[in-house]
């Protein structure tokens, strides 16, 4: 049972929410929509779901017309960033819910809702308000709720991001198990998020949405690798790509007064206006390296990133460990040069450290 | 320093209880007096400054013919009036709250926000300036002097309050809940009677609230569009006013009216102090 979208477009005022959408989602795969805020994600969703109704375009589920489908009768499931439950009923009726609409009997509701929260971790909650929940345990309920249906389509709207770090990491390892657990061969998952490190951890099948036009497709790996163009790269990455405008002449890049042998996969290129990208973490501290400017320093987690300046040229880097430097510190840093990118003029990808190009 | 803010405190809750309670124990001693114990001077304790009867309850029952002023009948009309008119009011406002909250109307200029002002500028004009059409209405439909024309009135006049209360309310339900009942397989009806309607009791209960004191508290209308067939409470306790002015009955007329507001009062704030009006959704 395929979900195909043809051209979905949504533009409820100047802005498109949607631009010529199109994809063929297959059941039984995890997709994942990675774009940033107000890229769209939500409103594809919602779209999926049949809460919005696109101004043009088609959606078809296992052969049939799914535009002509009420939201009600669409049998699918969606999570919310927000944790959306129902306040006036405990935590068992809130995951009943479903199933009551469906007039199943008690003891198969039963049955059903202990094993949803069992794949939850709720058990012993049954009981519990809403209220008296965290606001994990409030996902997880949804989570729950949402699985109990066994829903052909599964949407999960940035089910993470409202959650703390700690939590952040807990769910994210419980829902890559559950899954991987094949959750149901003839489920299609499909997730939003904001976070490029998600997007890698859950390793399923990547949409690159920007302002509500899909930009580029593809297994996770290859979207980290290859990105298809400058927009894709900044995206993709958490801190974003560095982009540097540079030269590339003689087999050597030169910017901002610093020249560096230009590894093989670009040496050869010969656009003007070039850019070099490079992440966060393809740039190290070296006592012989070139000299920067600390512009900022902030420690998230275990990690320390670097605002740093030179001339015109600002850069962020990442360094896996705690390190404490004060504003205007000069400090030298060296270039992974050979995991560099090169994105041409057009913005489109020219060169990629592995192997991938425009052409 | 805190002494005498401790001091100033108590002084102002002193001096606004003073406010507060003394007419209505002006009006509890009153109503135990009689003509005399009336104009012979101030006189507060029973027993001793005065010797309480009954008689000023005594009229309020007895029927014109013995030369009591009934107010049984007009009470029940009160009462009969105010809880319909409110629960209709509630019933239609409520869900044309819902409608203007979650759906988008358009018509030429107006939209969403002109509807709910419309039905709050019914509010707005002057009741004398309301009054002159619904007389003229409810005579052309032979309603005047009715039951069903004061219902139908004050409907009017009750709804625009049940209309504001709860679109507000429905605005701060977050639309996801309605989403979310859609997707668990409610279609739109079925998601505002499950899921939105158990979540707005709060909402309807402060909005019933005030529809009941409003409607319960009317006088105007109730005096301009009834003649002698229908009577209500406020009408019949004005009516009791003649050459002498009997305190001693309007005091327990008045007494007996606001009962049922002070019932509605402890109500409300058993439900508030259980912590039901907010919090049930965040």
């Amino acid at each position: 049972m395929n979900l195909i979208a043809n051209n979905l477009t949504y533009k409820p005022s100047e802005e498109y929410h949607l631009n010529e959408v199109s994809f063929n989602f297959k059941e039984g795969n995890l997709y994942t929509i990675l774009g940033r805020t107000l890229s769209g994600k939500t409103t594809l969703l919602k779209t999926i779901a049949g809460l919005l109704t696109p101004d043009s375009g088609a959606i078809e589920f296992d052969g049939k017309d799914f535009l002509k489908v009420p939201v009600w009768k669409r049998n699918v499931a969606m999570v919310y960033q927000q944790f959306i439950n129902y306040p006036h009923l405990n935590v068992f009726e809130n995951i009943a819910f479903p199933l009551r609409q469906r007039k199943i009997d008690n003891e198969e509701i039963k049955n059903k809702v202990m094993g949803s929260l069992k794949s939850v971790g709720l058990i012993g909650y049954e009981n519990r308000k809403i209220q008296e929940l965290s606001g994990g345990q409030q996902q997880r309920v949804s989570l729950a709720r949402s699985l109990v249906k066994n829903a052909k389509i599964l949407l999960l709207d940035e089910p993470l991001v409202n959650l703390d770090y700690k939590l952040r990491e807990q769910l994210r390892e419980e829902f890559k198990s559950l899954f991987s657990k094949g959750l149901a061969d003839e489920t299609i998952l499909i997730y939003s998020t904001t976070d490029p490190r998600e997007t890698m951890e859950l390793n399923g099948e990547v949409i690159v949405l920007d302002e509500g036009k899909v930009l580029q497709v593809g297994p996770a790996k290859e979207i980290f690798e290859n990105p298809s163009s400058l927009k894709v790269a900044e995206i993709s990455n958490d801190p974003p790509m560095n982009i540097i405008e540079a030269e590339i002449s003689n087999e050597q890049i030169r910017f901002e007064g610093i020249e560096i042998k230009a590894p093989s996969h670009l040496s050869k290129l010969k656009d003007s206006g070039l850019k070099i990208g490079l992440r966060s973490s393809d740039i190290e501290l070296s006592e012989n390296g070139h000299e920067f400017e600390v512009e900022l320093a902030e420690i998230s987690g275990s990690e320390t990133l670097l605002h740093l300046k030179r001339g015109n040229i600002k850069i962020i880097i990442s360094i896996e460990e705690v390190l404490n430097f004060k504003i205007h510190d000069k400090i030298k840093i060296d270039f992974k040069i050979d995991r560099a990118y090169a994105f041409g003029a057009d913005g489109k990808l020219a060169s990629s450290p592995f192997g991938g190009n425009n052409g | 320093m805190s002494k005498f803010y401790t001091f100033l405190k108590y002084f102002f809750i002193v001096f606004w209880a003073v406010f507060v309670v003394a007419p209505f124990l002006w009006a509890l001693t009153t109503s135990f007096k009689d003509f005399q114990s009336v104009n012979g001077g101030v006189t507060y304790i029973p027993w001793v400054d005065f010797e309480p009867n009954l008689e000023g309850w005594k009229v309020l029952i007895k029927s014109p013919a013995k030369g009591g002023v009934d107010i049984v009948e007009p009470y029940f009309n009160s009462l009969f009036v105010t809880c319909t008119a409110s629960l209709i009011s509630i019933i239609l406002g409520t869900l044309s709250a819902y409608a203007l909250s979650r759906y988008t109307f358009k018509a030429g200029f107006v939209k969403n926000n002109d509807i709910t002002f419309f039905f709050i500028s019914q509010r707005i004009m002057p009741p004398i300036v309301l009054s002159i059409p619904f007389f003229l209405f409810l005579s052309s439909i032979n309603l005047l002097d009715s039951l069903v024309g004061l219902i139908v009135v004050y409907i009017v006049l009750l709804m625009p309050i049940a209309v504001w209360i709860m679109v507000d309310f429905f605005n701060k339900v977050p639309r996801e809940i309605d989403e979310t009942a859609l997707i668990d397989g409610c279609n739109p009806y079925q998601a505002f009677l499950k899921v939105v309607l158990p979540n707005s009791i709060p909402g309807l209960i402060v909005a019933g609230m005030f529809c009941i004191i409003f409607g319960w508290i009317d006088f105007f209308f109730a005096f301009i569009l009834t003649f002698t067939e229908v009577q209500l409470l406020p009408v019949k306790i004005v009516a009791l006013n003649s050459s002498v002015t009997p305190w001693w009955s309007l005091s327990a007329s008045a007494l007996v009216s606001v009962a049922p507001l002070i019932i509605v009062a402890f109500i409300v704030e058993r439900y508030l102090s259980k912590g039901n009006l907010s919090g049930a959704i965040k």
